[in-house]
């Protein structure tokens, strides 16, 4: 803060001060005192008759006032409020959140330090620490994973055990720190509708599922051609790409053909924010292993 | 009080006291803050928003998005903790006007840049409950349907010109076009991914 403005801000507000005890002395004084004129006490003033007395104020608001200067005066030598004159106490808005913060560190940081420590696994499987996992998971992860790690449309389910890009326990925290893109790019251009509805019936027949399978032959070829590069040639997906087994019953985006035609046709971007630049190591760290914990057998749950 | 009567019989007397009177803590409050380094000069890296970014904050005022949420992390340890980085000033100066809001409905949305990927915000938009079953947002379906028509996007950059949000004739230059056929959702998503990115700090 320049000098200038300083300045401006002490004159200012101890001009204001001044301003205000003066009014508030100078309503002590009446015009007439009563002892003087006892049958002349009021301010001359009729309202319908009524009239009104020239009192000074009542002693004890007087006092109150008094209180508020001694407290104006206090406050501003202690806190800064004068310009650029600091206060006694040297406090600010961020020394203060540093100290809150620093208490806060005092008392957390032996447990994260403790959890650190562990392999994600051994984590896994630590009453207290999955019980602290489970409020990051809440604060950070359940808007989209759902509170239970169930997922929801286009957001995965993390209790079962197929992983996109795999379940070990590092692979999770690598996921977490850097985020993941899983991107299936829109076919519409290249197959065309009937294309589209050939590979969807091959896909389903992958699972198992019903379908035509004359349609399906001529979504192998398909599928030969353009989608082995990542799903694999079993179609049981590729974790290094993030491109999902295409055999089983668990479905990202909806297993019904339309959902399947709509996926081949459009295509799909999942991303999974990278934590780093948001959340401490630490707690990524926590994080991790509660993740890593709710795809273990449900009796080793914590 | 003696001489009351001078002040309370002459009106304009009167209005030119109160006006002293009510202008001090403008005066030394405000003024000052009009001239001051840290609320004057944007933070590093801080750019005026894109059309589509600034056409995605326009939809975010005319849904009335500020009513329920602010963007204004305090400093204090709860809200840095849950939101990160407390709010600066000069990350504000180009704000036209500012959307720091007054009441949390909803949470803190100064950082949401970059926190949940542009799926999870079109999901949000579409209906919350889709996502967040407990929530009590309002669903804006139509941002789907309606798309920019980009007619105002340059007139509105050279408004904020004016004011001081240093756009180059580059940036105006066919900033209409950019936008011409976005949808609504798009705008506004694009709007929010770029909210408080700029200051980190982990939590």
């Amino acid at each position: 803060m320049s000098t200038f403005w300083s300045l401006w801000i002490i004159g200012l507000t101890l001009i204001n001060l001044v301003l205000v005890l003066w009014v508030l002395l100078a309503n002590r004084k009446v015009a007439v005192r009563d002892d003087e004129t006892p049958e002349n006490r009021t301010t001359g003033h009729v309202y319908d008759g009524i009239e009104e007395y020239d009192n000074p104020l009542p002693r004890w608001w007087f006092k109150m006032f008094i209180a508020t200067f001694i407290f104006a005066g206090a406050y501003l030598i202690i806190y800064p409020g004068l310009g650029a004159f600091e206060g006694l106490a040297g406090w600010t808005q961020e020394n203060q959140l540093e100290k809150q913060q620093m208490k806060a560190d005092a008392l957390y940081s032996e447990q994260f330090g403790k959890y650190n420590a562990m392999p994600i696994a051994e984590l896994a499987r630590d009453r207290d620490a999955m019980k602290m996992g489970l409020r990051l998971f809440a604060n950070n992860c359940a808007v989209c994973h759902g509170a239970d790690g169930g997922g929801n449309y286009g957001f995965p389910n993390l209790t079962d055990n197929d992983w996109l890009w795999g379940g070990e326990p590092e692979t999770i925290k690598q996921t977490l720190i850097n985020g993941r893109k899983g991107i299936m790019p829109p076919w519409a251009a290249i197959l065309g509708e009937e294309g589209i509805a050939e590979t969807t019936e091959y896909v389903l027949s992958l699972s198992g599922r019903e379908h035509d399978s004359e349609l399906a032959s001529a979504g192998a070829e398909h599928f030969q051609r353009n989608c082995v590069v990542c799903h694999g040639a079993d179609g049981s997906g590729n974790h290094a790409l993030g491109a999902p087994n295409l055999t089983d019953d668990i479905w990202l985006y909806g297993g019904q053909p339309q959902d399947i035609r709509q996926t081949l046709r459009d295509g799909r971007n999942g991303v999974m924010p990278a934590q780093k630049e948001l959340l401490k190591e630490s707690r990524i760290h926590l994080l991790a292993a509660y993740v890593y914990s709710l795809s273990l057998p449900l009796d080793e749950q914590q | 009080m003696k001489n009351h009567d001078i002040v309370e019989k002459n009106i304009g007397l009167m209005t030119v006291l109160v006006i002293v009177a009510i202008s001090f803590g403008g005066l030394v409050e405000i003024v000052p803050q009009f001239f001051l380094k840290e609320t004057t000069e944007p933070v590093a890296g801080l750019k005026p928003l894109g059309p589509l970014e600034l056409e995605g904050r326009d939809i975010y005022i005319r849904e009335g998005c500020h009513v329920c949420h602010t963007q204004m992390v305090r400093p204090l340890r709860a809200e840095v903790e849950r939101y990160g980085h407390y709010s600066v000033a000069g990350e504000s100066v180009y704000e036209h006007p500012f959307l720091w809001g007054s009441k949390r409905t909803g949470p803190d949305l100064a950082r949401v840049g970059g926190r949940y990927s542009d799926d999870w915000h079109k999901v949000h938009l579409f209906n919350p409950r889709i996502v967040v079953p407990e929530s009590n947002m309002p669903a804006f379906p139509w941002l789907y349907d309606n798309t920019l028509d980009g007619k105002h996007t340059e007139a509105k950059m050279r408004g904020l010109r004016k004011v001081g949000v240093p756009y180059t004739d580059e940036d105006i230059e066919g900033a209409g076009d950019k936008v011409k056929g976005v949808t609504e959702m798009d705008a506004l998503v694009a709007y929010l991914q770029q909210l408080g990115t700029l200051l980190k700090e982990k939590r």
